[in-house]
């Protein structure tokens, strides 16, 4: 942690093509710098690679909400069928499972896709009301036309004429300082 | 098919503007044009029309309408299969062709899946207001009551409602997550702080982080996955309440693969029906072009196929079984009262169709037009084929009766239209129908590949 910029958020740097900012993370990982990220339109095939990123925590998640969604689903039609509430239907037995199945696969969908996209959301630190990217006006061609990298100001080799050097080395379009 | 964007320039939109820009703009900054008000207008006397034939439902009871006994079941049921197969079509495109990589799904796939959830909101309505004492609906909910009764797992009536639930819940879930990079670039579009903040919180705070699209693809790729079965799932379940049951023309094994097959048909039908006027109106030919009617077209053919085969099999089983029943089932349905019912289902969904052979016909928008409002009714009739025809007419004669719908009937059925069409307009105005980042991503993908 380098003090002199504990009001500094990062460094911002805009380009105008994902090949660009690829590049552009590619140095900077290479250049030994970890705490940076990288900001686009649309997911840009590579760009995770570039800049050492490697997410499989999700479908864990997903595949145990799975797993759990059809245990419940069983446990809990077995317990109200068999043993709270027990009806004598056509005297056919307590535990029909095979009558079960259906909410049980029904069950395993929906805690699976709950898992999957509140897990996604959680995993992502959102919802975020405010980030301190959201202070920087040409921020907002992030989601349409503008492909950023930020190196973070809290980066253990934070160098603020170093990242400079290397954001505008690939053309940058600007290079912004952005405050806490 | 965005190859087509070079050659059909559109009046009011400079060459150079961006896909993102010129979808957008619709939204915030073209306004609202004359016949929005006009269609909305109507649609909302429509919901009117819904909300008097509801509030009087719920005043004198389902007497109002044509059920009686034997036919328990009238339009009610009928308008809920009807609509819940229309959805299957925005899960079809959002989640199987997403798995099957098929990148045409990305200029329909947004409107599909909230028609889906549009849909499935008309669908759900009616099972509700089926009920004599509609505000009784929750006992359907296992909780732990103070009365210590707990649903009875073993009826299809239950499957129904988890298959209905999960369904509604994952097709929100699905169109809100693809929607998420959308908001967030219309908040960052938008001018007028009140649209900034509504778009922004629903946005939660996306900017487009590398980690956050990774995991974010992964994220829509599992729902892609889990939503897939849930297309083949959701109306073999609801095929499950008529097949599980004894009555002649209902208890019968190829009901729940026909039933996929019918949504599907009837679901593509609804797609072409929107899609034709939604694209004409907005100069959106570009985007929705010749070659996405034509492949809906094709999937609605060989859906409709499948229905054919269907019917065949039906009257085939009829005979072949022995069952005198279920012949005679067949009989009544072909002779019976509501033989020219029967006759109009034949004509539109296995006759007309045929036409969709014809590339001429799936590449004219008017007749495919035509066409799919002629498959809509067509699936509407198989479902007052199925309910109607086989409960007034089953086993002994002596509990044989006929169903005649009331002005309340269609008035109720003509109020969920209205409101699935007053959805859609609010849909089109207040968010992009197209999603711009997927069009984003492939024109890049496309000029990579070039």
């Amino acid at each position: 942690m380098s003090a002199p910029h504990t009001d500094l958020f990062g460094v911002l740097a805009r380009y105008d093509s994902p090949a660009s900012l690829i590049a552009a993370a590619r140095s900077m990982r290479e250049a030994g710098y970890r705490r940076f990220e990288c900001y686009s339109p649309f997911p840009v095939h590579g760009l995770p690679e570039a800049i050492g990123f490697r997410s499989s925590r999700l479908p864990t998640l997903v595949l145990l909400g799975g797993i759990v969604g059809c245990v419940v689903g069983y446990g809990f039609q077995y317990w109200v069928s068999a043993i709270a509430y027990p009806l004598n239907i056509g005297g056919r037995p307590l535990n029909s499972w095979p009558s079960f199945v259906p909410v049980m696969f029904e069950m395993t969908v929906l805690v699976a896709a709950l898992a999957a996209v509140l897990g996604m959301l959680a995993l992502n630190g959102l919802p975020r009301p405010h980030h301190p990217l959201f202070g920087v006006e040409s921020f907002a061609r992030a989601t349409r036309d503008g492909f950023f990298l930020c190196v973070l100001a809290d980066d253990p080799q934070f160098d603020k004429d170093a990242v400079r050097e290397i954001l505008v080395a690939h053309e940058a379009g600007e290079v912004i300082d952005v405050p806490q | 098919m965005s190859s087509h964007s070079a050659e059909l320039p559109t009046s009011e939109n400079p060459g150079d503007a961006t896909v993102g820009d010129r979808i957008s703009s619709i939204v915030l900054s073209r306004g609202t044009p004359l016949w929005w008000f006009a269609g909305f207008g109507l649609s909302f006397l429509l919901v009117m029309l819904l909300l008097a034939s509801v509030g009087y439902l719920f005043a004198r009871g389902i007497g109002i309408w044509g059920n009686n006994i034997p036919v328990g079941w009238g339009f009610a049921i009928v308008n809920f299969v009807w609509w819940v197969g229309i959805g299957h079509a925005g899960t079809l495109i959002s989640a199987v062709l997403l798995l099957c990589r098929q990148h045409w799904r990305t200029s329909i796939n947004r409107f599909a899946e909230a028609m889906t959830l549009f849909a499935v909101a008309c669908a759900g309505l009616f099972p509700l207001i089926h009920l004599g004492r509609p505000h009784y609906f929750y006992f359907m909910i296992p909780y732990p009551a103070t009365t210590g009764m707990w649903p009875q797992f073993r009826s299809p009536l239950m499957w129904d409602f988890f298959a209905i639930g999960t369904y509604a819940l994952v097709s929100l879930l699905f169109w809100y997550v693809g929607l998420i990079p959308d908001l967030a670039s219309m908040r960052d579009r938008s001018r007028k702080r009140f649209v900034q903040v509504v778009y922004g919180f629903f946005a939660m705070g996306w900017r487009g982080s590398a980690r956050h699209w990774r995991r974010y693809e992964q994220a829509y790729l599992l729902l892609g996955g889990l939503a897939t079965p849930l297309v083949v799932s959701v109306h073999s379940v609801v095929s499950l309440d008529f097949a599980v049951g004894i009555i002649p023309g209902w208890h019968t094994t190829v009901f729940p693969p026909y039933f996929v097959a019918g949504a599907v048909f009837s679901g593509f039908a609804m797609v072409l029906t929107l899609a034709i006027p939604l694209r004409s109106l907005f100069r959106l030919r570009d985007y929705v072009t010749d070659d996405h009617l034509d492949n809906m077209a094709k999937v609605m053919l060989t859906a409709g196929l499948i229905v054919a085969y269907g019917y065949v099999m039906e009257i085939f089983m009829a005979w072949y079984s022995g069952d005198e029943f279920e012949w005679a089932m067949i009989l009544n349905r072909m002779f019976g009262e509501y033989r020219a019912w029967y006759a109009a289902l034949w004509i539109c969904n296995i006759f007309v169709p045929q036409l969709l052979w014809f590339r001429a016909v799936r590449r004219s928008p008017a007749v495919l037009f035509v066409l799919a409002l002629v498959i809509n009714v067509g699936m509407w009739l198989e479902r007052f084929i199925i309910v109607i025809v086989s409960l007034h007419h089953d086993f002994l004669p002596s509990s044989w009766g006929s169903f005649t719908p009331t002005f309340w009937d269609w008035a109720t059925f003509a109020g969920t239209i209205g409101l699935f069409l007053a959805l859609l307009f609010l849909f089109v105005r207040l968010l992009p129908m197209i999603s711009i980042f997927e069009m984003q991503e492939q024109l890049d993908r496309e000029a990579n590949h070039a």
